[in-house]
C-alpha cells in the first residue's frame, strides 16, 4: 500500500527525466527531417517552425532522387554490414570459448595477441591493406570492406565474449560432457544459447562503426556499384554544401533507412539482453 | 575457470586450434599485419628518398623539436580532457538513465529505451554535420531555442570559439553515444536476480538507497568495462572531430585531438604532404598510451572490482 | 600463412564475380576533389570528348576536397588510383611527380598550347619537365550585391579608404552584413582573405619572389600590413562569424542577407544560379589612388597521368583533348569563373566572369604566396596561413604575433638559397 502511494510521484519524475533526454536526442534528427520538407527561404527564416501547406516543398527530394542510386547504396551498406557482423559473432565467439574454456599453452599470450587490435586504429594500415586488397584483385568489390571489418570488429568482441564466456557455469557444460557431447555441441548448444545478451552487446558495438565507415569504402571500393550510403551520403554533402534544401534531404534519406534498421533489430536485441538476463 | 589440471594422458585437442583458426587468421592477414607494417615504420626516415633506419630518432624529433612537441601535448592533453568529459558527463547520464528505465512497471520503457539510442545509430558525418547546422549562428537554431527561455545572451558561436570549442564537441560525442553506457548497465541491472532484490525490499531497501546500496556495487564491472571502452573509444576518436571542425581541428588547433593529429600528419593535408613516417611515431605513442590504459584496468581496477562478485 | 590468405582471397573473388574490365573499350577513370563538376563532366565534357574519340569511355569520380589528398595518396602508393589525376598546384603535385607516380608530359602533343607561366605550377623547378595540363586558373576579388550597393548609394571602392568608408556606410544602415566571410573553415580567411587582399602590399610577383629568395621574411612590414587590415574586417562579418562555415558564407550572401563577399572567382557559377538580385564584382582595392594593383591569379587545377596506369595511350589521348582550345572553351563556359590557361583566347559569355578577366589588363597578376616551394616542409606556411589568418581574424592574435609564428615555423625548415 504505501510503496504505491510513494511511487507515484517518483514515476512521474521517472517520466519526466525520461521524456526531457528523449526530447534532447531526438530533436536534432527532428529538425533536419522537418526542414528537408521545406523551401529554402522557410528554412532559413523559421527552422523551428513544421512545413505548412505554402511552406512545403520537396525540391530536395527530387534533387538527391535524380543524382546516385541510394537504394543499391543502401543494399550494399546492408550487405557489408549484415556478413560482417555475423563473420564477427561467429569467429569472435569460437575464439572466445577457446580462450576462456580451456587451459592450454599460450593462452594468455594468444589472448593478449587478439586483444591487441583494440588499441590501433586500423585505419593505420591502410596503405598495406590496399596493397593487399590491389594484390589480390578484391578492389572495388563488398568482400574487401567485409574482410577489413571482420578483422576490425574480432578484437573488441573476443574481449567482451570471453569476460561473459567465463561466467557461464561449469557444471552445465560437465553435464553436457558427460552426456556425450562433442566440445563443439557444447559451444554451439549450450554457451551460445547463454551468452545472447552478450552477443547483443557485441552486435550493437561492431554494428555501428561499420555501417557508418567512411574511411575504407572510400578507399577500398568507391566505385559506383559498390559505394554505401555513408560515403554516398559525404559525396552528395560535398557536392551540395550549398543547397540545403538537398543537403538535409540527403542527411533524412540518410538517417531514415538506419532507423528502419534499427527498428527491426531493436527488438532483437532487447530480447537478446533481457531474455538472457531472466532466464 | 577450468578447475582440475590437465591430465598428462590427454590427446591433443584439436578442437582448440579449430576455434581459433577463422579469428587469428583473418585478424592477423588483415589486421595486425598491415599495423605493425605502419608502426615500423617509425624506426624509419625518408632520407633523400631512400628509407632509412634512424632508430628513435623519430621519437626525439616529436619530444625534443619545440613545434613537434607542442603539437603532441596540445593533442595529448585536449584528449584527456575530452575523455573526462565522457567519463563525468557520459557515464553517469547513461547509469542514471538504465537505472530509471530498469525501475518496474515503467510504462513506455520500451519506447524510452529505443529513442535514446537514437543517436548512437547517426553515422559521425551525420552528427557533425546536424550539430554544425544546429549550432550555426546563421541558421539561428540554437539561438531562437535560447531565445524561447530567454537566454539568447548566452549564446556564442561555440564551433568557432577556442574556449569552448572541445567542451562542445566532447558534449555533442556525449549526446551521440551516451545509449551504449545506458544499454549496458540496462542489461547488467536486469540481470541482477530477483531474490536479490526482493531480500532487499524485505529488509526494507528500497527506491535510490537500494539502488546506491544493492544494485550499485553488482554493476561495479559493467561500469569498469564500460570506463575502459570509453577511453579507448576517445583516444581512438577522430570522426566526429574531423567532420565537424575539419583536418586542421580548428579554432587555432583548439579542438586537435590525437586521432586528428595523426590523421593530419600521416596522410598529409591540403598542401602538407603525409609523413608516414612522423605519422607512425605518433601511433606509436598513442598505442603505448591506450596499452597503458588497458594495463591499469586490467591490473588494478578489474582484479579489485572481482572481489564484489560473489 | 600470408600466401594462404591470399588464396583465400583471390578464391573468393571469382565468387564475389569482381567487376572485370570491359573487353573492347579503353576505359579511363579520372581522379577528382572538383565533385561540384560531376554534372558538368557527365552531361558536357565526356560525350563531347566520347564522340571525337569512339572506344575510349571516361568516367569521372570525384571525392570530397578535404579526402582527396590522403585518398588519393593511399591509391597511388597502392597502385589502385585512376588513369587521370586531376593535379593540385605547385609542391603537391610536385611531389608525386617526384616520387614517380605522375607521367612525365613534357612532350605530349598539345603542350605547346600553353605559356611557361601557366605550366609553372606543374613543372618541376627549373621548368624543364612539365607532368600536368594546366586546365584553369582562379582570380580573387570581390563579388557584391548590386542593388545593395545601389540602394545605399555606394560606388564602387576603389581604395582602401573608400572600402571601409563602404562598410562602415552598410553597417550602419543595418540591413546587410556588411562582409560575409566566416572563420570556421580557416581556409575562407587565408585564400579569400589574406591571399585577396594580399598581392597589393607585398606587390605581386616581386614580393612573392623576395620571400622565396630569402630577401623580404613574414615579418617585414609589407606581409605584415595584409594582416592588420584583416584584422580591420572583423566588425564588418556577420554575427557569431566565428562558427561560420564557407557554405554559410555563400548562402548569406546568396540569400541577400549580405552586401560583399570576398570571393574567388570560382563561385560565379553557383552564385549566378542562386542568387535573385544584381551582381557585380571589384579587384581588391589598393592602398592611394592611382597605385599599381595586383590580383591573385592562381593557377589551380590541371590534370596529369597515372605513371602506372594501363592505358596510358587512351589517356594521353584524352589528356591532348583537354590541352585543346575546343576542351578549353567548353570548360570556361560551363564553369564560368574557372578562366582557361591556354593561348587561345576563350570566349566567355558570363558577364561576372568577363568583369574578372578583364582585371588582368590593368593589374599585375600573381600567385598564391605560399604555394610556390614554401609549402613543401613541414611546418607547411600554406596550413599555418590558415591558422594564423583565422586567429588574426578572431581578434586572438595580433598581426605581429601572426607574423612571428609564420616566419617561425618557415625558418624551421626553410633556406633560401638552397633551393631544395
Amino acid at each position: 500500500m504505501s510503496r504505491a502511494t510513494s511511487s507515484l510521484p517518483r514515476s512521474a519524475a521517472a517520466h519526466a527525466i525520461l521524456i526531457l533526454y528523449t526530447i534532447i536526442a531526438l530533436f536534432p534528427v527532428l529538425v533536419v527531417v522537418m526542414n528537408s520538407f521545406k523551401a529554402r527561404n522557410a528554412i532559413f527564416r523559421a527552422p523551428l517552425m513544421p512545413p505548412t501547406t505554402t511552406t512545403f516543398d520537396t525540391v530536395g527530394y527530387t534533387t538527391v532522387m535524380a543524382q546516385g542510386d541510394f537504394l543499391l547504396y543502401f543494399g550494399n551498406s546492408l550487405t557489408v554490414t549484415v556478413v560482417s557482423l555475423f563473420l564477427v559473432l561467429l569467429f569472435g565467439a569460437m575464439a572466445a570459448f577457446a580462450l576462456s574454456e580451456y587451459r592450454f599453452r599460450g593462452n594468455t599470450l594468444t589472448g593478449l595477441y587478439l586483444a591487441l587490435g583494440i588499441m590501433i586504429p586500423i585505419r593505420l594500415g591502410t596503405v598495406a591493406i590496399l596493397q593487399l586488397m590491389v594484390a589480390s584483385g578484391l578492389v572495388n568489390t563488398l568482400t574487401a570492406l567485409i574482410l577489413v571489418y571482420t578483422a576490425q570488429g574480432l578484437p573488441l568482441a573476443i574481449f567482451i565474449l570471453s569476460e561473459f564466456m567465463r561466467t557461464v557455469s561449469d557444471d552445465l557444460k560437465n553435464a553436457g560432457r558427460i552426456d556425450g557431447l562433442s566440445e563443439y555441441r557444447i559451444f554451439f548448444r549450450l554457451v551460445l544459447p547463454l551468452v545472447r545478451p552478450a552477443m547483443a552487446t557485441v552486435a550493437v558495438f561492431t554494428m555501428i562503426p561499420i555501417w557508418n565507415d567512411l574511411w575504407f569504402p572510400l578507399i577500398l571500393a568507391p566505385s559506383e556499384s559498390t559505394k554505401t550510403v555513408t560515403l554516398g551520403a559525404q559525396i552528395f554533402l560535398g557536392q551540395f554544401v550549398t543547397n540545403w534544401n538537398a543537403v538535409l534531404a540527403a542527411l533524412s534519406l540518410a538517417i531514415l533507412p538506419v532507423l528502419v534498421l534499427y527498428f527491426i533489430f531493436s527488438r532483437q536485441l532487447i530480447r537478446g539482453i533481457t531474455s538472457g538476463a531472466v532466464k | 575457470m577450468t578447475q582440475a589440471p590437465a591430465p598428462a594422458r590427454r590427446p591433443f585437442r584439436w578442437h582448440i586450434p579449430v576455434l581459433l583458426a577463422p579469428a587469428v587468421l583473418v585478424y592477423s592477414a588483415i589486421m595486425i599485419l598491415p599495423l605493425f607494417g605502419t608502426l615500423q615504420l617509425s624506426l624509419f626516415r625518408n632520407v633523400e628518398g631512400v628509407r632509412t633506419f634512424v632508430g628513435l630518432a623519430n621519437f626525439q624529433t616529436l619530444f625534443g623539436d619545440a613545434r613537434w612537441s607542442a603539437s603532441f601535448w596540445n593533442a595529448l592533453w585536449n584528449n584527456t580532457w575530452f575523455f573526462i568529459i565522457h567519463m563525468v558527463v557520459q557515464n553517469p547520464i547513461g547509469v542514471a538513465l538504465a537505472a530509471l528505465l530498469s525501475s518496474p512497471r515503467l510504462r513506455f520503457a520500451a519506447f524510452y529505451r529505443t529513442a535514446i539510442f537514437i543517436p548512437t545509430i547517426l553515422s559521425f558525418v551525420i552528427v557533425g554535420f546536424v550539430w554544425k547546422l544546429i549550432l550555426s549562428p546563421l541558421w539561428g537554431v540554437a539561438p531562437n531555442l535560447l531565445d524561447l527561455v530567454g537566454l539568447k545572451s548566452l549564446f556564442t558561436p561555440w564551433l568557432g570559439k577556442e574556449e569552448y570549442a572541445l567542451t562542445t564537441l566532447g558534449l555533442i560525442s556525449v549526446w551521440q553515444f551516451v545509449g551504449i553506457p545506458m544499454m549496458l548497465i540496462y542489461a547488467a541491472l536486469l540481470s541482477i536476480p530477483d531474490e536479490v532484490i526482493e531480500a532487499a525490499e524485505l529488509d526494507g531497501v528500497t527506491g535510490w538507497s537500494q539502488f546506491w546500496k544493492i544494485k550499485l556495487p553488482l554493476i561495479l564491472p559493467s561500469i569498469g568495462i564500460i570506463s575502459i571502452l570509453t577511453f579507448v573509444g576517445n583516444f581512438n576518436a577522430f570522426d566526429l572531430i574531423y567532420s565537424a571542425q575539419g583536418a586542421l581541428a580548428g579554432p587555432n588547433y583548439s579542438t586537435d585531438i590525437l586521432g586528428t593529429f595523426l590523421y593530419r600528419t600521416f596522410f598529409g593535408f591540403q598542401l602538407q604532404s603525409g609523413d608516414p613516417y612522423m605519422g607512425s611515431t605518433i601511433a606509436s605513442m598513442m598505442f603505448v598510451i591506450i596499452l597503458a590504459g588497458v594495463c591499469v584496468y586490467l591490473f588494478a581496477v578489474q582484479t579489485r572490482l572481482r572481489r564484489y562478485q560473489f | 600463412m600470408k600466401q594462404f590468405m591470399l588464396a583465400a582471397l583471390a578464391a573468393s573473388t571469382i565468387l564475389s564475380g569482381a567487376t572485370l574490365a570491359f573487353a573492347q573499350d579503353k576505359s579511363l577513370t579520372i581522379e577528382s576533389w572538383r565533385n561540384d563538376d560531376l554534372t558538368i563532366w557527365q552531361e558536357k565534357l565526356i560525350p563531347a570528348f566520347e564522340k571525337a574519340h569512339p572506344g575510349i569511355k571516361v568516367t569521372f569520380a570525384p571525392s570530397a576536397p578535404t579526402e582527396y589528398n590522403a585518398a588519393l595518396n593511399a591509391k597511388l602508393d597502392a597502385g589502385s588510383a585512376g588513369d587521370l589525376i586531376t593535379c593540385r598546384p605547385f609542391d603537391a603535385s610536385l611531389d608525386l611527380f617526384n616520387k614517380g607516380q605522375l607521367a612525365d608530359l613534357t612532350s605530349l602533343p598539345g603542350m605547346e598550347n600553353f605559356s611557361p607561366v601557366a605550366k609553372s605550377a606543374w613543372s618541376t623547378d627549373d621548368g624543364s619537365k612539365t607532368f600536368c595540363v594546366p586546365m584553369a586558373s582562379v582570380i580573387h576579388g570581390f563579388i557584391y550585391n548590386k542593388d545593395a550597393f545601389d540602394q545605399l548609394g555606394i560606388a564602387v571602392p576603389k581604395t582602401e579608404a573608400e572600402f571601409f568608408a563602404a562598410l562602415d556606410k552598410i553597417k550602419a544602415d543595418g540591413n546587410y552584413i556588411p562582409l560575409a566571410m566566416g572563420t570556421k573553415d580557416l581556409w575562407e580567411a587565408a585564400t579569400m582573405g589574406y591571399q585577396n587582399i594580399g598581392p597589393n602590399y607585398w606587390k605581386g610577383e616581386d614580393g612573392r619572389k623576395a620571400l622565396i629568395e630569402g630577401k623580404q621574411k613574414l615579418t617585414d612590414a609589407d606581409w605584415v600590413e595584409p594582416l592588420k587590415t584583416l584584422a580591420k574586417w572583423k566588425p564588418y562579418l556577420g554575427d557569431g562569424f566565428e562558427a561560420q562555415a564557407y557554405p554559410d558564407s555563400q548562402n548569406l550572401f546568396t540569400l541577400g542577407r549580405a552586401a560583399i563577399y570576398p570571393a574567388g572567382s570560382w563561385e560565379i557559377s553557383q552564385f549566378n544560379s542562386q542568387a535573385q538580385f544584381k551582381m557585380g564584382a571589384f579587384p581588391p582595392p589598393v592602398k592611394n589612388a592611382g597605385d599599381t594593383c595586383y590580383i591573385s591569379d592562381h593557377n589551380d587545377i590541371g590534370i596529369g597521368l597515372n605513371a602506372k596506369s594501363p592505358n596510358q595511350d587512351a589517356a594521353k589521348t584524352f589528356l591532348s583533348w583537354v590541352a585543346s582550345p575546343e576542351f578549353a572553351t567548353i570548360y570556361a563556359n560551363a564553369l564560368p569563373g574557372f578562366f582557361s590557361l591556354s593561348n587561345t583566347p576563350v570566349k566567355m559569355e558570363d558577364p561576372l566572369a568577363q568583369e574578372f578577366v578583364s582585371w588582368r589588363e590593368q593589374c599585375k597578376p600573381t600567385i598564391r604566396s605560399t604555394y610556390q616551394v614554401l609549402s613543401r616542409g613541414t611546418p607547411n606556411l600554406e596550413n599555418e596561413t590558415w591558422v594564423e589568418s583565422a586567429n588574426v581574424i578572431n581578434g586572438t592574435e595580433t598581426a605581429e604575433q601572426a607574423a612571428d609564428k609564420l616566419q617561425k615555423g618557415l625558418d624551421g625548415w626553410y633556406k633560401p638559397g638552397a633551393a631544395k
